[in-house]
């Protein structure tokens, strides 16, 4: 599990820069029309529908960039496990961690098997999951 | 003088209004670029910077609050701690004068020893119910929410210097650095939560090392936080130290090793020290590697103790490294960490029966921070 904070980040817009996209927009779409004008007529008119398609992407992408945002933090808490092992007879038991866990603690916890107080925690650690190692490996 | 139609005949393109409308607001972008790229490319950089700005200042306030509700819950003070935790949060120690380097590290151990009283006093203050364990927690809890302030307020600073002055190379160095601080804030971030709750942390493989042989025998207290107990390994004896958990903390493993090798007048026929190290990208995260050395990071204070009476006795200094990421080093420890204990636990071994003779002493040394580490 692992928890992500959303935190929505108001942005103050400057207009220059929203008029430029607006106008870009509108000149993007005149250059599409333009080259189906000139595909229509005969002509080859590939490169306004082109360089069309690239300032209407361009500047959309911009016009989504400026608007409110929603930034996604990684600041995880990830599930820790306490091993609680019995000294006598090795009986493993894997559970959540608990405050006030500490690796070699004596528990007062009855083992379940041979039935006597001699259970310690033997270890505490965290899972990482495979997608995140191989990620970690990167091309190896 | 030229008339449109003349103009339009200038440039390339369909013969209408339109079309010569678009090579001018062509023209006039490839003119703009020409003048203006940097500074565009500077707004670019400079929404990163905002961006990552953003996401430290909420790491910082994490930090923060994460650090005043720990003293709540656990120190329960009859006062709001706040105003105490935001002046510990703004804390510095100034190092000392490396003009002169001469007896720079004395003044370094001072300076630490002093920090380190005033913080452990200004804990107790804050958190006057909380055992010793829970102050060591505590006072790294606030540590790492300290750095966390630190990081955001450096990039804050040459964010502002660079946009103040339009500098395109500060902005530049800030947004190309920007990455390594961003890991680092992250991963603080992610070990406040550990320090809190106390669980072990990947730095602790060390410790962890040196819990597990000690283990059944008698411990011993001596130099400042470190416990040791004499263990026999493969027919030898060795002192097995650490330090003293599960509180967080790291003690002085250089004065206790060099204590331990001045009581036997030198008479130490190997010293291994283990501690985790920072691994290169794409090395697996707790891959082991046998080194020599004197494997203890931070401020080298404890290293140059050891490297000093190790090279008065001409003690030879092994070291075992467990290889980890600085993210994984500071959050809870990773499964691979752990099982990469019993791993060390048997190279030490083979490198007591190659090196040394029945009967030696030996000095295996776990480094790194005991926190929810027993022994």
């Amino acid at each position: 599990m692992k928890m992500e904070a959303n935190v929505p980040v108001t942005r103050r817009i400057s207009p220059f820069l929203l008029a430029v996209i607006m106008i870009s927009l509108v000149l993007s779409l005149a250059i599409i029309y333009e080259g189906i004008n000139v595909y229509t007529s005969g002509n080859d008119g590939s490169l306004y529908l082109l360089m069309g398609a690239t300032i209407l992407a361009i500047s959309t992408y911009l016009l989504f960039q400026t608007r409110r945002q929603m930034l996604r933090l990684n600041i995880g808490i990830q599930p820790i496990n306490t091993t609680v092992e019995c000294q006598k007879c090795g009986f493993k038991n894997v559970r959540e961690f608990q405050r006030g866990d500490y690796v070699f603690k004596q528990t007062e916890d009855q083992c379940p098997k041979c039935n006597e107080k001699t259970m310690a925690i033997g270890s505490i650690f965290r899972e990482v999951k495979e997608k995140e190692k191989a990620r970690e490996a990167g091309y190896s | 003088m030229l008339t449109i139609q003349q103009i339009s005949q200038l440039l390339p393109g369909q013969d209408n209004i339109l079309s010569w409308i678009l090579q001018i607001v062509f023209l006039g972008i490839f003119i703009a670029f020409m003048f203006y790229g940097q500074r565009f490319q500077m707004l670019i950089w400079m929404r990163d910077i905002e961006n990552s700005l953003f996401k430290l200042k909420i790491m910082r306030d994490e930090g923060r609050k994460v650090a005043i509700t720990a003293i709540n819950e656990i120190g329960k003070p009859q006062v709001d701690p706040t105003a105490q935790v935001d002046r510990f949060l703004e804390y510095f120690a100034l190092p000392p004068v490396d003009l002169d380097p001469a007896g720079i590290i004395w003044r370094l151990e001072h300076l630490l020893d002093v920090a380190d009283a005033r913080f452990k006093a200004d804990v107790r203050l804050m958190a006057p119910q909380a055992d010793e364990t829970q102050i060591n927690n505590l006072e790294n809890t606030l540590e790492v929410a300290s750095i966390l302030n630190i990081i955001y307020k450096i990039i804050r600073h040459l964010y502002l210097l660079g946009k103040k002055t339009q500098s395109l190379y500060i902005l530049m160095q800030v947004q190309m650095i920007l990455p390594l601080f961003m890991k680092e804030a992250e991963a603080h971030s992610s070990g406040l939560k550990a320090f809190q709750l106390g669980q072990p942390i990947g730095d602790g493989a060390g410790a962890l090392v040196a819990a597990k042989l000690m283990r059944d025998y008698e411990k011993t207290k001596v130099e400042k936080d470190i416990v040791v107990a004499k263990v026999p390994i493969e027919g030898r004896t060795a002192y097995v130290l650490k330090a003293e958990g599960p509180g967080a903390n790291v003690g002085k493993p250089g004065e206790a090793i060099k204590q331990i090798i001045e009581q036997n007048e030198g008479k130490i026929s190997l010293a291994i020290v283990i501690d985790a190290a920072g691994k290169y990208e794409g090395e697996k995260t707790g891959e082991v590697a046998e080194g020599l050395g004197v494997a203890i990071g931070g401020t080298e204070v404890d290293k140059y103790k050891v490297e000093e009476t190790a090279l008065k006795y001409k003690v030879p200094v092994n070291a075992i490294a467990i290889k980890e990421d600085i993210g994984d080093a500071i959050s809870p420890m990773r499964k691979e960490i752990f099982d990469a204990v019993d791993s060390v636990i048997e190279r030490i071994k083979r490198l007591i029966r190659e090196r040394t003779k029945e009967g030696d002493f030996v000095i295996i040394a776990g480094v790194g921070n005991s926190i929810g580490i027993g022994q």
